[in-house]
C-alpha cells in the first residue's frame, strides 16, 4: 500500500502539476503559432514575467497587512493576468507588429522573440536580482494530508494547497477556453484564422482584433502558468526559460495550432518526464523478497537520472517529428 | 446607375502593374463573366476590387463611393463578397461554422440568411455538423458560396467557381449561380470554361494584357468570330 501511496505522491500529483503548467504554456505557444505563424520563443519568459508581476502584487498586499486564508500569490492572479496580457499586447505592438507589417518571414519573428527573451530576462534580473524569491511572502505553504491508514498505508497522500488550487484553476481555464473557442463569435474567428488566414480576411473577419485577443489569452495563461510554477517551486529569473523546450515539445506533439492538442501534449510530456525519472525500486521493492539473491533490485531504478529530465521531452519531440510530424491532432506543419 | 463600375483601373503587387486600365460595369441583375488567356489579369481584377492588391490608378465605384484600396473587413459590410478559387473553406470547421464566419461582420440575427443558404443547398443542411474538409469538391464549392452569401451581399464575386469540378458539377454550379442572381445578387466571375460561362452571362469581358479587349453580352461575344478564334478556341 505504501508503494502505491508513494507512486501517487510522486507520479500522479507531480505529473498533474507539471502537466497543468506545460499545458497552460503550450496553449499560448500553439495559439500564437496558429494565428501569427511563428514560434514564440519568449513565451517562457512571459511566464516568468507574469510570476514576477504576481510576486510584486502579493508583496504589496502583504505590506498593507492583508492576511487571507489563501496564498496571496493566488489572490492577485486575476490582476496579474490582466497586467501580463497588457504587456503582451505592448510587446506585440512594439516588436512583432512592425516586423509583420513589413512582411517579415517567420524566422525573423522567431529571432525577434529571442531578443524579447533576453530583454525580459535582463529586466527581471535588473529589478529583482538573480537570486531566488519566495512568492509566499511570509505565509506558510499549507499541506493537506489524506490519511491512508484505513487502507493499511503508513504514509498519507499529501498535496500542497497551491497544487490543489492549481488543478482547480487549470480545469476552470481549460473549460473557459473550450467554451470561448467553440461558442463565441471571436473564438470561432480565431479558429478560422488559424485554419486559413487569407480566407478569414476575405470573410471580413477583423484579423487585427483576432491577433490582439490571441495575445491577451496567451499572455494571461502564461501569467497563470508562471505563477503556479513559482508557487510550486520558487521564483527566479530563469524560472520558465528552463521549461521552454518541454512546452514547445508539448505544442508540437499535440499538433501546432491546436489548443486541445497542446493540453494533451502538455500532460503527455509531463507524465513521460515524471515516469522517466521515477525511482521504480520504490514500487517494486516487495519483489526483492521473491527474486533470487543475484537479481535484487538496485537502490535506484530510474529510467533517466533526474538531471537529464529535459532529454525526455526532446526524445518525444524527435520521435513525433519522425513518425507523425503534424502531431496527435492534425496541426499545421509549417 | 451601375452596381459597380470600374474606370481605367491600374494596379498590381507593387512591381510593374498587372492591370493597365480595366473598365467594367455590372448591374444588380447582371451575371458578369471575365474570360481571357492566362496572365490576362482576370483574377487580379477581382482581387483589386476586393482590396487584396494595390490599385494605383482609376476608380472603383460601388454603392456611390470609390472603394479602391478598401480592405475586406470594410467591404463585406458594404455588400461585397468574394469566393477565392482555392482554399475557400475552413477545412477544420463544421459547415455551419463556415457559414457563421461568412456572417462575421453582421451584428443582427442571421438565422434567416442561414435558412436561405440551406434552402439553396439542401445537402449542406444535412452535413451542417461535418467538418468542411471532409466534403467533396462540389460540396466544398457550395460551402464557399454559402459562406460568401451569409453577409447578404449585393455583389458576389467568384474566382473560377468551376475549377477542378467534374463536368456534371460545372453545370450545377452555373445553374446555382444563376439562381443566386435571380434572388437579387449581382454576379461577377472569372471563368476558365469560357464558352460555357459566357452562355450564362448577361455581360462578358474579354481581358488580355491587363486591358479590356472585347466587351459585350455573353451571346454577342460567343457569336463574334474574332473572339471565338482568339479566345474561345475556334
Amino acid at each position: 500500500m505504501d508503494e502505491l501511496i508513494f507512486f501517487i505522491n510522486r507520479v500522479l500529483i507531480s505529473g498533474t502539476v507539471l502537466g497543468s503548467i506545460y499545458a497552460l504554456g503550450a496553449i499560448g505557444v500553439t495559439l500564437i503559432f496558429g494565428i501569427l505563424r511563428f514560434a514564440h520563443f519568449a513565451h517562457g519568459d512571459m511566464m516568468t514575467m507574469g510570476a514576477f508581476i504576481a510576486f510584486v502584487l502579493a508583496t504589496a498586499l502583504a505590506a498593507m497587512g492583508v492576511v487571507l486564508p489563501l496564498p496571496l500569490g493566488f489572490i492577485v492572479l486575476p490582476v496579474a493576468m490582466v497586467i501580463t496580457a497588457v504587456i503582451a499586447l505592448g510587446i506585440d505592438k512594439g516588436f512583432y507588429a512592425p516586423l509583420r507589417a513589413r512582411g517579415a518571414k517567420p524566422v525573423t519573428l522567431l529571432i525577434a522573440s529571442i531578443g524579447v527573451t533576453l530583454m525580459i530576462q535582463g529586466l527581471v534580473r535588473l529589478i529583482f536580482g538573480s537570486g531566488t524569491q519566495s512568492i509566499y511572502v511570509g505565509q506558510p505553504k499549507e499541506i493537506f494530508r489524506l490519511d491512508m491508514s484505513w487502507a493499511g498505508g503508513s504514509r498519507p497522500i499529501s498535496i500542497t494547497e497551491p497544487q490543489l488550487l492549481m488543478f482547480i484553476v487549470t480545469a476552470l481555464l481549460v473549460v473557459a477556453l473550450h467554451l470561448f473557442l467553440t461558442r463565441s463569435r471571436l473564438g470561432k474567428a480565431m479558429r478560422a484564422m488559424a485554419d486559413n488566414a487569407a480566407l478569414a480576411q476575405v470573410s471580413g473577419i477583423n484579423t487585427a482584433l483576432v491577433v490582439r485577443v490571441t495575445w491577451v489569452i496567451a499572455g494571461s495563461l502564461a501569467c497563470v502558468a508562471g505563477t503556479m510554477l513559482a508557487l510550486d517551486v520558487a521564483l527566479m529569473p530563469d524560472l520558465a526559460f528552463n521549461i521552454v523546450l518541454p512546452i514547445f515539445a508539448a505544442a508540437i506533439v499535440g499538433g501546432l495550432g491546436h489548443a486541445y492538442g497542446a493540453i494533451v501534449g502538455g500532460f503527455l510530456i509531463a507524465f513521460a518526464e515524471t515516469l522517466a525519472v521515477f525511482n521504480w525500486t520504490a514500487v517494486l521493492r516487495p519483489l526483492n523478497g521473491v527474486l533470487p539473491e543475484a537479481m535484487q533490485l538496485p537502490a535506484n531504478l530510474a529510467l533517466v537520472p533526474t538531471e537529464y529530465k529535459l532529454t525526455v521531452a526532446f526524445v518525444i519531440l524527435v520521435i513525433t517529428l519522425l513518425v507523425r510530424p503534424t502531431g496527435i491532432f492534425k496541426g499545421a506543419s509549417t | 446607375m451601375a452596381l459597380i463600375e470600374l474606370k481605367h483601373v491600374v494596379g498590381g503587387y507593387g512591381g510593374a502593374p498587372i492591370l493597365n486600365g480595366v473598365n467594367m460595369a455590372i448591374d444588380k441583375s447582371d451575371i458578369g463573366v471575365i474570360v481571357g488567356p492566362n496572365g490576362a489579369g482576370k483574377s487580379t481584377t477581382l482581387k483589386a476590387i476586393f482590396g487584396l492588391l494595390k490599385v494605383t490608378g482609376g476608380t472603383i465605384d460601388f454603392g456611390g463611393e470609390n472603394i479602391a484600396n478598401s480592405l475586406p473587413d470594410k467591404l463585406v459590410p458594404k455588400g461585397l463578397s468574394f469566393v477565392p478559387q482555392e482554399k475557400n473553406v475552413f477545412t477544420s470547421m463544421s459547415v455551419e461554422e463556415n457559414l457563421e464566419m461568412g456572417a462575421f461582420t453582421r451584428t443582427d440575427d442571421f438565422s434567416d440568411t442561414m435558412d436561405w443558404v440551406y434552402a439553396m443547398f439542401p445537402v449542406l443542411a444535412e452535413k451542417r455538423r461535418q467538418p468542411a474538409g471532409e466534403l467533396s469538391g462540389g460540396q466544398r464549392q457550395m460551402v464557399a458560396m454559402g459562406r460568401a452569401l451569409m453577409s447578404k451581399p449585393s455583389l458576389l464575386m467568384l474566382d473560377e467557381p468551376s475549377a477542378g469540378l467534374s463536368p456534371r458539377y460545372v453545370i450545377e454550379i452555373f445553374e446555382t449561380i444563376q439562381r443566386v442572381n435571380q434572388e437579387g445578387v449581382g454576379i461577377l466571375m472569372v471563368e476558365q470554361n469560357a464558352r460555357q460561362a459566357l452562355a450564362f452571362a448577361s455581360k462578358g469581358f474579354v481581358l488580355a494584357g491587363g486591358q479590356n479587349r472585347y466587351t459585350g453580352t455573353g451571346a454577342e461575344l460567343i457569336a463574334d468570330p474574332e473572339v471565338a478564334k482568339s479566345f474561345l478556341g475556334g
